[in-house]
């Protein structure tokens, strides 16, 4: 998303006329907007700018008024600083970023007043009100279980899932106002989260809704005393307790811990998975070849890996609301294609598509840093690639030297694999002995950082082929045994060092008698 | 524990709404000024002088076939129909008309400008998963009592383009009250929950709406006499008029005819209701 916005932005300043010193502070609104949010909002405001066809969720439309993240009611209108906080923060998971650092001051205040214009509903008397939401309650084991009760009892799960990962049932049908697909939220994911990753903007998306999506307003539950405060507060934790406590640091390495004298786990249950943190890795759409793809599913994957000298085992794990192909998703499906593919030219064929995942090494270690081209490689520095789908129980190693030209071999195959999916969730277990016959295959060597990236795809919406979500290069690091050159190097050099630091300063004495 | 808890907030829930509705039977109940004003206001029209508008939605070509509503995941509400739920976009009667037409008064310059009482809460119910009516008409601050009879998730989402919409949850056996301030014909609200529940209410400043029944029939009683242009709406086959003249005391018959090749007709959605905005014009037949 990321090289698009840049692209977008600089294209947008390329053909705006450098006029800014006849600038009249009454049009700093207009001109701000015409010059940096126009191009996806639309001059008229109407979320129709020219890159809107290529975003799902679509910009906001402002002529309706409708504004997700707001401390006033359902329905009315957001206050000036909601407005500034949604200009200064962006979506989070969407092309709209965050202008905190990119605006001043008082361009900012100045867009806020001109993105009134657009709608009829700004009246110029009354200021809107925010409801009074109380303060956090604190969180604790036991108002986390209250709030996993009260999030049973009220149906969160009937949209966000049981587990929270936006795969309840009614999931597949959610639209928005303006009728596009709309993603129940993952709420595994607060970094992601439309307003805040606190438990205070978790409250307040409760209790407001998010207008012009399919999340309703809590607060009229409230008033009718069929939940309490503390009780909703309490789902609000609960929620919360589902993201991690930290939102995760971008790490550059996987660890494959040693696991000596025992088996890799092969399996998903395998209980030595718990005895690793993952490491998250993001992914973006792919967008630098034809055919394009700005609304992957797949925004990041979980990785951990053991390894036990002889054979190396890779989990990867990522939220999917479904198992593809899943007839209860097709609608959503078309309707994804029909709204993002044309542009681009791709398989509008709305075929079934499994879910899948690649996992991508250089064929051979890289000298130094130079690694191969992210997207598959090229002819000089081709990849190895694994290779899974959802329709398949095996696994498949190939290779590739550049976009279209992956090939996959059915036969001799050193990798196994096991898939589950459970509760929105894939699970993907890689095991390969470290070293093969095969000399396509990449020989995993402990010690050395093995570059490695991911490839995903949710088949159900709509993605295949080039189309789907992508990361940059990481790192796999098996780790080391421990030799027992550790036990007799150290030892050893303090005894050379102890030496020779005597023999310099006999000499150094030498010296100095003889200089007398 | 939790069965319980519910349980309680249920009773709970029965008894203030008991003693609402008891208290709204006596006199003008005294939370809304507005409305009371409203409902003390007289009917403004001399019904010696008024007329009535019966008539009927016929319709033409065979009837669709609706989707079935696949309710396997909600059984509380599967075990409510004793036949096959189906999609209610159109409902074709037994004798060939069509269910579900919102008719109503458009343009008329004999009732423009009368202030009209506002009716009592009209009732929007969720029962068996489907809105109950599909279509209906209220008048501007009219209430409407959305109620839950399923007791489990519902949320209402209102996406009116005259006015702010709302969008509200029922997670069990409730009630809630919402108003429409602006006249618009139709107001469209859905269920997210369950995506092929839908509803259409008409908001008017008049009492002259009706909506098609399970015999086609539909009817607006006492109209001051005069000329009135009738307007059909239907969520698939899009609008249409008649001029229609009301004599003192008369009844005057309409029959509006829709056909199964309307299938692609726009449908006017969220159109502002304004009566002394128009002009009565005789091509609207």
């Amino acid at each position: 998303m990321d090289t698009i916005r840049i692209m977008l932005l600089v294209l947008t300043v390329m053909t705006i006329p450098l006029r800014l010193d006849a600038l009249q502070e009454d049009d700093l609104g207009k001109v701000t907007y015409d010059r940096w949010c126009s191009e996806c909002h639309g001059v008229d405001g109407s979320g129709n700018g020219s890159a809107a066809g290529f975003m799902l969720p679509r910009p906001r439309n402002f002529t309706l008024a409708q504004y997700q993240i707001r401390t006033t009611a359902s329905g009315d209108l957001p206050t000036d600083q909601n407005m500034l906080d949604a200009i200064n923060n962006g979506a989070p998971g969407t092309a709209m970023p965050a202008w905190d650092d990119l605006l001043s001051e008082p361009e900012k205040q100045a867009l806020v007043q001109y993105l009134k214009t657009f709608s009829r509903f700004f009246p110029d008397d009354e200021v809107p009100q925010p409801l009074d939401f109380g303060g956090s309650t604190r969180t604790s084991e036991e108002v986390v279980a209250e709030g996993r009760r009260q999030y049973e009892a009220i149906e969160c799960w009937k949209c966000h899932g049981d587990q929270g990962r936006g795969d309840g049932e009614s999931s597949p049908t959610l639209v928005d106002d303006t009728g596009f697909p709309a993603a129940a939220a993952d709420l595994t994911e607060n970094w992601f989260f439309n307003g805040g990753d606190d438990v205070e903007d978790i409250y307040r998306a409760i209790r407001t809704g998010l207008d012009g999506t399919p999340m309703p307003n809590f607060s009229d539950v409230l008033d009718a005393g069929v939940i309490t405060e503390e009780e909703l507060w309490a789902v609000a934790h609960y929620v919360r307790s589902l993201s991690p406590e930290e939102i995760p640091g971008i790490s550059e390495v996987v660890q494959a811990r040693l696991i000596e004298d025992l088996d890799v786990p092969r399996s998903v249950a395998d209980e030595t998975w718990n005895e690793t943190e993952g490491v998250y890795i993001p992914l973006v759409g792919q967008i630098i070849v034809q055919p394009r793809w700005f609304n992957p599913r797949v925004d990041g994957v979980w990785v951990k890996a053991f390894h036990n000298g002889e054979d190396i085992s890779v989990m990867v794990r990522w939220s999917d609301p479904n198992n593809s192909p899943d007839q209860a998703w097709s609608d959503w499906k078309s309707q994804v294609v029909t709204t993002m593919e044309p542009k681009e030219g791709g398989d509008t064929g709305i075929g079934a598509s499994p879910d899948q995942l690649v996992v991508q090494f250089p064929m051979q270690m890289p000298e130094g840093m130079e690694r191969p081209y992210f997207l598959k490689g090229d002819s000089r520095r081709p990849v190895y690639l694994w290779e899974w789908k959802s329709d398949r129980q095996t696994a498949l190693e190939g290779e590739a030297r550049g976009v279209g030209t992956e090939s996959f071999q059915a036969e001799g195959q050193d990798l196994s694999v096991e898939g589950v999916h459970q509760d929105g969730q894939w699970q993907v277990v890689f095991t390969r002995p470290l070293l093969t016959e095969d000399e396509n295959d990449l020989d995993f060597i402990t010690g050395e950082a093995i570059p490695m990236s991911f490839f995903a795809w949710d088949g159900d919406n709509g993605e295949s082929g080039n189309q789907g979500a992508l990361s940059s290069w990481y790192f796999l690091m098996l780790e080391e045994a421990t030799p027992t050159a550790v036990y007799v190097a150290p030892p050893l050099a303090m005894l050379l060092a102890g030496a020779l630091g005597l023999l310099m300063v006999r000499n150094a004495q030498k010296r100095e008698k003889e200089n007398i | 524990m939790l069965v319980l808890k519910k349980f309680e907030k249920l009773a709970a829930f029965t008894l203030i709404s008991s003693l609402l509705i008891v208290g709204c039977g006596g006199a003008d109940s005294s939370d809304n000024a507005g409305s009371s004003e409203a409902t003390a206001m007289e009917n403004p029209v001399d019904p010696s002088t008024a007329g009535n508008i019966v008539g009927s939605v016929a319709f033409d070509g065979s009837a669709p076939a609706m989707d079935v509503i696949d309710m396997s995941g909600e059984l509380v509400c599967a075990d409510k129909h004793s036949d096959t739920p189906m999609v209610q976009t159109v409902v074709v009667n037994d004798n060939g008309t069509l269910s579900n037409v919102f008719v109503y008064v458009k343009e008329g310059s004999a009732i423009d400008g009368m202030q009209f009482p506002t009716p009592s809460a009209a009732l929007l119910d969720q029962d068996g998963c489907v809105y109950s009516p599909h279509v209906m008409g209220v008048m501007v601050d009219q209430e409407i009592t959305i109620r839950n009879s399923d007791g489990l998730l519902h949320n209402i989402n209102a996406t009116p383009t005259e006015q702010r919409g709302f969008n509200t949850s029922q997670p069990v056996m409730m009630e809630t009250s919402q108003d429409f301030g602006t006249p618009e014909v139709m107001v469209p609200l859905r269920c997210d929950v369950h995506g092929w529940m839908t509803a259409y209410i008409g908001v008017l400043t008049h009492p002259y709406h009706s909506v098609s029944d399970g015999s086609g029939d539909f009817s607006l009683s006492t109209l001051p006499e005069g000329d009135y242009v009738i307007e059909a709406w239907h969520e698939q086959y899009g609008t249409q008029s008649q001029t229609v003249t009301v004599t003192a005391g008369g009844t005057a018959d309409v029959t509006f005819t829709f056909s199964a090749d309307m299938a692609n007709a726009a449908v006017p959605m969220g159109t502002p209701v304004e009566l002394h905005d128009h002009s009565l014009v005789t091509d609207h037949q």
